[in-house]
């Protein structure tokens, strides 16, 4: 068991608090004003030089978030946030446009460092190509710092770059798909994205490619008070494949922060997306004292034949947790895939869950959803899956349990399931449980600290989902599993 | 951004009006007031987001009369005839009338009174519109004591009885004793009267180690019927409830059920059987909720769904904090006959103790063509193929029926509804 062992040892040293991400970088910051009106809109738009179109569908989006509450019916509890008192945009000063990482603020890039992504491109030495190479674009705060491996994706065609980047680059694509999947008007959160939304990735994926390389994201909220509102887009042509990983951290901070994004991914005909998210924001303190709220709009449109998205996400942090990754299932035999492990802590609320939206005929999906409570913290899967009338041949499989570690936690589970046509297929099952005294006595048994046995056993609990995370990510994820419960065992 | 203004549907108002000309007694006026807050529920409230009955009550019926000397005659004799069992209290639209019950054949310790100051909400559902309208116009509630140590063997059965197309309001409370063993069958009838809506409410106070099995059959209403149909129960420690309903006939039938464990080591069984057709719409919704110790709790529905008829199950099994050694599983299974029928699934956990077992499932699909062929390749023609997968599906959960008698009575209707499939 030296791998348990290991994992059990890295959480001791990390100490009481186990949020290992939540250091503050001293980097100086230009931001927008306080509060939020057209000029702020208009202020964002014009640092990021956007075209009058895209101007004025922020505007578009602002007045319209102005009309809409914001919404109450998920099973989470957080004061009112005030929007007056945010910050709509931070950058660290002199950061737009770096031509190369020398340039970049040596700060940052240690920043960086720490947090484990590497921004510098691994050379290729001696001849030996490094096996797992992975293209990130990093985003601090309201821009994008840098995005690596640029020249080797354009030679396969594949545009990877910010999304305030691409806007001049490729104004035919945003045009074309921004808003295509997610509208402006979708909900009260993803509105108030769209208004604002800073910065994020832009992919395209050309017909008939292979994507070289994993993409990845890596978002850092850094500033006080301040909101990140990024918007990712992912455009996978015909044929093409395409896996992108997402992270995320924050400082620990007392007060609590909003973090409201908006990704669309586009399927064309036999396109494949996988996206894995290992979201890792920081959860406030066990008292429930700061953290981030994560109110995040995904969605994939299976816009072709044949085409498929799977999302693979890993949510051990925030404070709040209100994300519903979902799949329209447009192209007649796409199929849509969501594999999530939910993992709350000390006074950590999550909502999350998918929906999988049958349109196309024969189109198929699958939910395998784990949530683990601990401490004082509720969890809670809500997820819909409906199948259109003209939906025939349609299929689900969903199976999502729980696992309540402590009697103060809670789990709960809301599933929609709507057929409207007699040849739909949907199959649901859910369990609630905690972890059997037999198993536990098992392990110990056998030499297992408690904790390692818990550690062991939850492991084994995700395990149908972790396999679906590229390894890197797989590897990570499960340490991330075994430090978020910490202290949760007797 | 404050909450707009409720906007009163022509219905809503004429059930104000109507209530106005009511003698109302002071539990009725509370009812109405907390009703007229809620008003009619629609799709935006969660326990009926797939049941519009704001929509669907376009026209409200008339309020029934009090039946006639004549009518009570002719219902006495005719129930005499189809009644399931000796002893029935007998309610003729909506009301109490002990000429037509047999009441001289109630056991001893069985008692049949009634009460006009049972509160507006049973113990367990709270805030309920369609709840607090029927506290509002039941003109007083029947209260059903059956006194601890009482032995009902054979079983009460509460006949409720509609003659026109109009509405009408049973409010009934069963009072079971410490220990009773009691068999409670409840049948709507209403054949012939045409687009009556009926608002019923069957209220269970269950005493320590009592075991009391209902029935319910909604086989006899009128194809144009609403119901809307509320048992509450709360049980007391090692008491046992197996609760069963099979919805056949009406256009509109919602069933919302709410139970609660009040006491340790007791066990609840819901169970049901919607076979549907036509424009049929029945809406299955309940919460069980589970506050004591130690306590086991079944549900298990079947819906057979044909033509455009839409079937609704939507449960919550909630464990509180503190309700450790809880062990609940639910599962709702339905099969579609055809392109347009419809099927909606909501089966919600609500866990807040760690020490539990609790798992749902839910499936929706067509009839397994393997299982078609096989009966096929045997020589079984299509139809009765058919028709013996379906029996078997429903038979899961009639077979649960304790009661000999009933489970028969139960078969037969469900034949009787899959033999006019083909006829």
């Amino acid at each position: 068991m030296a791998a348990v062992q290991e994992t059990v040892e890295q959480v001791r040293a990390i100490d009481v608090d186990a949020y290992k991400y939540g250091f503050v970088t001293e980097i100086e910051s230009e931001k927008a004003p306080k509060g939020l009106n057209e000029d702020i809109v208009r202020f964002i738009s014009a640092k990021k030089s956007e075209p009058a179109w895209l101007t004025e569908w922020r505007l578009e989006a602002y007045r319209r978030w102005l009309t809409m509450t914001e919404p109450t019916w998920a099973r989470v509890d957080y004061p009112k946030i005030a929007y007056d008192d945010l910050y709509y945009y931070s950058a660290p000063k002199n950061a737009p446009g770096p031509k190369s990482l020398d340039e970049v603020d040596p700060e940052l890039l240690r920043t960086y460092e720490k947090l484990g992504i590497p921004l510098r491109e691994q050379e290729v030495l001696a001849g030996v190509e490094p096996k797992n190479r992975v293209a990130v674009d990093a985003v601090f705060d309201s821009v994008s710092v840098a995005t690596t491996f640029k020249a080797e994706l354009a030679k396969a065609g594949v545009i990877f770059c910010p999304i305030s980047e691409a806007v001049h680059s490729h104004p035919e694509l945003v045009k074309k798909y921004l808003g295509s999947v997610v509208p402006q008007s979708d909900n009260f959160f993803a509105t108030l994205n769209s208004a604002v939304f800073s910065d994020g990735s832009f992919v395209y994926i050309p017909p008939g490619v292979r994507c070289p390389m994993e993409l990845s994201t890596y978002f850092r909220i850094n500033e006080k008070n301040t909101g990140q509102f990024e918007r990712t887009l992912i455009i996978a042509d015909k044929g093409s494949y395409v896996s992108y990983l997402e992270g995320c951290t924050a400082p620990k901070r007392d007060e609590n922060q909003l973090h409201a994004a908006v990704v669309e991914l586009i399927a064309l005909e036999d396109a494949e997306i996988k996206y894995s998210t290992v979201q890792n924001w920081y959860p406030g303190d066990s008292e429930g004292k700061g953290g981030i709220y994560n109110f995040v709009t995904k969605r994939g449109d299976c816009r072709g034949a044949r085409s498929k998205i799977s999302w693979t996400q890993v949510e051990t942090g925030s404070a709040i947790t209100w994300k519903y990754p979902s799949c329209i299932l447009r192209g007649e035999g796409s199929s849509g895939e969501f594999y999530s492990i939910a993992i709350s802590n000390g006074r950590q609320q999550v909502d999350s869950g998918t929906k999988m939206i049958h349109l196309g005929r024969n189109t198929t999906s699958r939910i395998i959803s784990k949530g683990i409570s601990a401490g004082h913290s509720q969890n809670t899967y809500r997820g819909q899956v409906s199948a259109h009338r003209k939906a025939t041949g349609a299929r689900n499989f969903t199976n999502c349990d729980s696992l309540l570690i402590g009697d103060k936690c809670g789990a709960h589970t809301v599933p929609y399931i709507e057929a409207n046509n007699a040849s739909a297929v949907f199959e649901h099952e859910a369990t609630t449980s905690k972890i059997s005294e037999d198993q536990l006595f098992y392990c110990m048994q056998r030499g297992l600290s408690g904790e390692e046995a818990t550690a062991l056993i939850v492991n084994g609990f995700v395990r149908d989902v972790l396999q679906h995370l590229p390894m890197e990510f797989a590897v990570e994820a499960q340490k991330l599993i075994a430090i978020s419960l910490e202290g949760s065992v007797g | 951004m404050g909450a707009h203004p409720r906007e009163i549907t022509k219905a809503e108002h004429d059930l104000a009006a109507m209530f106005a000309r009511t003698e109302a007694t002071e539990v009725a006026r509370d009812a109405f007031a907390l009703f007229s807050t809620m008003g009619l529920p629609h799709r935006r409230v969660e326990a009926w987001h797939y049941t519009d009955l704001r929509a669907k009550l376009g026209d409200i019926a008339p309020l029934a009369k009090a039946p006639s000397a004549e009518l009570v005659g002719q219902v006495a004799s005719e129930l005499d005839a189809a009644s399931v069992s000796a002893a029935r209290i007998v309610f003729v639209d909506g009301r109490f009338v002990a000429g037509a019950s047999r009441l001289s054949a109630l056991p001893a310790g069985v008692r049949v009174g009634e009460s006009d100051a049972v509160p507006v909400w049973p113990e367990v559902a709270r805030d309920e519109p369609t709840i607090a309208l029927n506290a509002a116009f039941a003109p007083s509630a029947t209260v059903i004591e059956i006194a601890a140590g009482a032995d009902v063997v054979a079983p009460i059965e509460i006949y409720s009885y509609v003659t026109a197309a109009a509405q009408t309001y049973a409010r009934i409370l069963v009072r079971v004793g410490a220990g009773v063993r009691a068999t409670i069958v409840e049948t709507h009838d209403g054949e012939g009267a045409g687009a009556h809506q009926k608002n019923s409410a069957l209220i269970f106070e269950i005493g320590d180690d009592a075991r009391v099995e209902h029935i319910a059959r909604h086989v006899d209403e009128s194809a144009e019927a609403t119901h809307v149909a509320s048992f509450a129960a709360t049980l007391g420690a090692r008491a046992q409830l197996d609760s069963f309903a099979l919805v056949a006939g009406g256009a509109l039938t919602r069933r919302q059920l709410y139970v609660r464990f009040d006491g340790d080591h007791a066990r609840v069984g819901l169970r049901g059987a919607a076979l549907l057709r036509g424009n049929q719409h029945c809406d299955t919704t309940l919460v069980v909720d589970h506050a004591a110790l130690d306590c086991e709790s079944r549900e298990r529905f079947k819906h057979i769904v044909e033509d455009e008829a839409t079937g609704v199950y939507q449960g919550k099994v909630i464990v509180r904090p503190g309700a450790q050694k809880t062990d609940g599983a639910m599962k709702s299974d339905a099969i579609l006959l055809s392109e347009s029928a419809r099927m909606h699934n909501k089966p919600e956990l609500e866990i807040f103790a760690d020490d539990v077992v609790c798992g749902h499932g839910a499936t929706v699909g067509a009839l397994d063509d393997e299982q078609l062929f096989y009966l096929r390749a045997r020589g079984l023609p299509k139809a009765e193929a058919e028709t013996l997968l379906l029996e078997a599906f429903a038979g899961e959960v009639i077979e649960a029926v304790r009661d000999e008698t009933m489970q028969e009575a139960l078969r037969a209707d469900a034949q009787a509804w899959l033999s006019e499939r083909h006829s």
